[in-house]
């Protein structure tokens, strides 16, 4: 069973630190701008600070520690091969300015990496700018916003959204100016197709849509709504966070979708870097293909690879450069090693790994499943039932299953769920650990409410008081 | 299969379904539009791959391969061993936003560090732990104001890469925020602040100024461009190269309000421009207006120091459409090897990296200024870049070095139709005396002025 180190492991500041009292002034400086005063960074010796982060780096839970199924974020093991390659010299080593005759190898990868996407996909063309899911979402806003202004129809300002979605979804809608309208789900947790359709309008711009859905369903009358949104004149966008659930077996192109955009820090097992850096290619089709970002990549005839900046309806940039290419890298590495059948076989897997913990959980009778469907990559349980008879929220839930060794899933979302715990068991993960998760599941529903109210004991803190952190924020070691 | 356990055991767990077949998990997914399989080569072994790998990376060129003095923000650092060696320590590098606050004490304490430290050298008083890049903190800095100030209109110098440029007019679109640009001197290469002064009104948000700026001059008005944006009722946001503020006073100590830039220099490498870290800092004063996730101490029901991401109601995973920005993954991983370059530096470290870097600067400036055809474009002072003339045509002269394996300055005609025949040099402490004597030789040898 893991187990997290415990260490009172001070802050930097507070180790032992060999103060230097001379006072470092630079009087080459404009006297305006001289710095006066020595800028407060501890000066340690090297062993103090890798002791340092080396425990705080024990005190931390990784896909390496354990099994992490987290709903809607795919955490997947990472393989150490894609690490070792992008360490390389000859490709992180490489300046994006420098003469494109010594870059014909990183833009290989990314000429065939937008191709492997599309076929993935069944887009057209992508953009591997996007330096995360959210970005892909805003820079799909942006290709809405040029695609309408061209046909002269900029009037269009409101953007649809299920109430199922992403928080992300609202938010990138809404800095790219649009108005949110959020549509209420089905009994069954699907797009309701009446409401939708009373929804569209010579208003709307797009309808942005999760295919399998937060809830884990696939939305089966996709046809039937990608008809409806493109006969109202406007655009159907997909948000891939959870297309590691249909790999090999059916492609937002081929359901309609105009805009797609992909999480390579999650299907396509790039580490997530305890936030980022992420990775969130946009695929569109060919009717959006010239407001895409510059540069595009290309290839002459005689095979050499280019930097292509003629597009003059094109959107522009939405970051320095050609997109956090140290993933971009990774990912196209997973894809070559995983090949056409592995692919396929993950979100098999995926769908098998999550189809077989929901009904172990569900045959517990501990907790309930409130949309009843086949479920692909991920599904939702709720705590309801036991907050109802002893009082155990889904955060007393999630508390616990740190005790058993676990990392917890992701909780309270999606919002239409009540005490909401949103698994997500990749493929990575053995059936042994699936059935271990859910004994702990079992367990803890079984369980005095006192001690799972007092959870986690075997952390390095026990439960933490967010509350407060926001009352009294101290943010910087200055504020202490 | 290499990474999926359960491909074994697939019959067996399928059977615990009452299934047959893998493909009744997919019986929802209407016939019509499913596919046999994808059009990809089958997988390769991990052998296999790395050998493909290295095939295709020695069609590249690396900083080991090619002496660059390119400019532009991006250079060559040197990195310590221990950077890599910490954040490769796969409990950090494997993890993810840390929602679960006792499973992530680790991480959490570290980007706290990172705030601290951005605070410190920038002279803010709370940082947020990373955007993607400095171009996309300029934008987010520039729709804080707005939201701040409720004023619509703000003000950029001329001479910011157009890249930032691209991406802020991007940014600048939902709002609906103008952007108006302020000229530069020719002679100095500093911003013109009589032209800031036209500019500004009752309607700016705010004023961005870089320091140094794109042409690697340090905007010594600082003090009197700060008056003017205050007196104005604007936020004063500024651009920093990190490494220069070892030497330089802190934007806080000139009155920013916000402050960003492109922290990849602090112990990251190129990576071909991407990954990158935005750094972004204000003052605490505009704390609740912040974009981004930001890690603050507090206590566990013990009483015991903790801590865990703060202030989360400003963020799109609670807020949803009011939030303050749409960011969710972040740079995380960038901001890690930030801090613990940063430590490994140590304040003294710190000033003398500054130094080096300015000193290097000042010396190939000077080298490159006394050769023949060769001409100093600006005469503010600058720091680690700077802008060149010459008479020969720049691309040619860029070709021919590059047959000995050195890659030129940035050429400007493209961003800066003014600035004919003028590149962007920079350099870094990565580069030795010899490299300067050979950059500089070379450029003697094979320019025709």
């Amino acid at each position: 069973m893991y187990r997290s180190a415990i260490y009172d492991e001070p802050l930097l500041n507070e180790l032992e630190i060999f103060k230097k009292e001379k006072i470092n002034t630079f009087t080459k400086l404009p006297d305006s701008l001289q710095r006066k005063k020595n800028v407060e960074i501890p000066d340690l010796d090297e062993t103090q600070i890798v002791r340092h982060f080396h425990r705080l780096s024990q005190m931390n839970y990784g896909i390496d520690s354990g099994i992490y199924p987290l709903g809607s974020c795919t955490m997947k093991y990472n393989p150490k091969i894609c690490e070792k390659i992008a360490s390389w010299d000859g490709f992180a080593g490489t300046h994006p300015c420098q003469d494109i005759s010594t870059l014909q190898g990183n833009l290989q990868i990314l000429f065939e990496l937008e191709r492997m996407l599309c076929e993935i996909t069944g887009m057209d063309f992508f953009s591997l700018q996007p330096a995360a899911g959210a970005h892909g979402e805003f820079l799909g806003m942006l290709l809405t916003r040029a695609y309408h202004e061209n046909k002269n129809e900029g009037n269009r300002n409101e953007v649809i959204l299920p109430d199922t979605s992403h928080g992300t979804n609202p938010a990138s809608v809404t800095m790219a100016g649009y108005k949110l309208i959020e549509i209420p789900s089905n009994k069954d947790g699907t797009v309701n197709l009446e409401i939708l359709k009373q929804t569209l309008s010579e208003k709307t711009a797009c309808f942005m849509l999760t295919n399998p859905n937060t809830l884990g369903i696939f939305e089966s009358d996709i046809l039937k709504i990608s008809k409806m949104v493109h006969d109202a004149g406007a655009l159907l966008y997909y948000d891939g966070a959870n297309i590691n659930a249909i790999m090999g077996k059916a492609r937002p192109g081929d359901m309609g979708f105009d805009i797609v955009h992909l999480n390579l820090h999650k299907t396509f097992a790039t580490p997530h870097g305890g936030g980022g850096p992420g990775s969130g290619p946009v695929g569109v089709k060919i009717k959006l293909e010239k407001f895409l970002p510059i540069p595009r990549i290309g290839k002459t005839k005689d095979g050499k690879y280019i930097f292509d900046y003629n597009a003059p309806e094109s959107i522009g940039k939405i970051r320095a450069h050609y997109g956090n290419f140290s993933v971009l890298l990774k990912a196209y590495i997973y894809i070559l090693m995983m090949g056409r059948n592995g692919l396929k076989e993950a979100s098999e897997i995926a769908v098998l790994n999550s189809n077989y913990m929901k009904k172990k959980i569900l045959d517990s009778k501990l907790y309930e499943m409130p949309y009843k469907a086949i479920r692909k990559h991920e599904f939702v349980i709720s705590c309801e039932k036991l907050k109802q008879e002893k009082g155990i929220r889904a955060m007393d839930v999630a508390k616990r299953l740190l005790d058993y060794g676990f990392h917890p899933p992701t909780i309270y979302f999606p919002l239409i769920v009540k005490e909401a715990l949103m698994i997500e068991p990749p493929e990575t993960e053995s059936k042994k650990d699936l059935d271990r998760y859910v004994d702990a599941l079992v367990k803890i529903a079984k369980e005095d409410p006192v001690p799972v109210k007092g959870s986690p004991n075997y952390t390095p803190v026990k439960r933490v008081d967010e509350v407060n952190a926001s009352k009294n924020p101290i943010l910087t070691w200055k504020m202490i | 299969m290499k990474f999926v356990p359960n491909s074994s055991v697939k019959t067996l767990m399928l059977k615990e379904l009452g299934l047959n077949d893998i493909e009744d998990l997919f019986s929802d997914i209407p016939q019509t539009m499913k596919i046999k399989n994808l059009n990809l080569p089958e997988g390769l072994s991990q052998q296999e791959t790395e050998k493909k790998l290295r095939e295709i990376m020695i069609k590249n060129k690396s900083y080991n391969d090619l002496l660059s003095f390119l400019g532009g923000g991006i250079k060559p650092h040197y990195i310590p061993a221990i950077v890599k060696s910490i954040i490769s320590r796969s409990e950090f590098y494997t993890s993810y936003t840390p929602y679960q606050s006792e499973a992530s004490q680790g991480f959490l304490q570290a980007m706290f560090e990172y705030q601290s430290m951005i605070a410190e050298i920038t002279g803010m008083d709370v940082s947020n732990c990373s955007l993607y890049d400095g171009a996309t903190s300029l934008s987010e800095a520039a729709l804080m104001s707005t939201r701040i100030t409720k004023k619509n209109t703000f003000i950029i110098p001329h001479n910011i890469s157009w890249e930032k440029k691209s991406v802020l007019s991007n940014y600048a679109k939902g709002p609906g925020i103008k952007i108006k640009e302020i000229s530069y001197n020719n002679k100095t290469g500093k911003i013109d602040i009589d032209e800031l002064n036209k500019k500004i009104n009752g309607d700016t948000s705010g004023v961005y100024i870089e320091n140094p700026n794109f042409f690697g001059i340090f905007e010594d008005d600082i003090k009197e461009i700060s008056k003017v944006v205050k007196d104005a009722g604007s936020l004063f946001v500024v651009g920093v190269a990190p490494i220069s503020l070892g030497i330089t006073k802190s934007p806080g100590e000139y009155g920013a309000d916000i402050v960003i830039g492109e922290g990849r220099a602090l112990g990251n490498p190129m990576n071909f421009g991407g990954s990158s870290l935005g750094i972004f800092a204000c003052k605490n004063e505009f704390l609740r207006q912040m974009p981004g996730r930001i890690i603050g101490i507090t206590k566990d029901s013990k009483g015991k120091r903790a801590f865990c991401m703060t202030l989360q109601t400003r963020e799109q995973h609670i807020r949803r459409a009011k939030a303050t920005s749409n960011i969710c993954t972040n740079e995380g991983l960038c901001a890690l090897a930030a801090v613990v370059y940063l430590s490994w530096l140590g304040s003294e470290g710190f000033f003398q990296l500054s130094k080096t870097n300015f000193e290097k600067g000042q010396k190939l400036a000077r080298l490159i200024d006394d050769l023949f055809g060769f001409k100093l474009r600006f005469n503010g002072t600058h720091f680690n870049e700077f802008v060149v003339c010459c008479s020969d045509d720049l691309r040619k002269l860029n070709h021919r070095l590059l047959q000995k394996d050195i890659q030129g300055g940035l050429i400007l005609d493209e961003f800066y139709p003014e600035l004919k025949k003028c590149m962007l040099i920079g350099t870094s402490e990565i580069h030795s005396d010899e490299d300067i004597d050979k950059f500089v030789t070379s450029l003697k040898e094979v320019s025709n002025v």
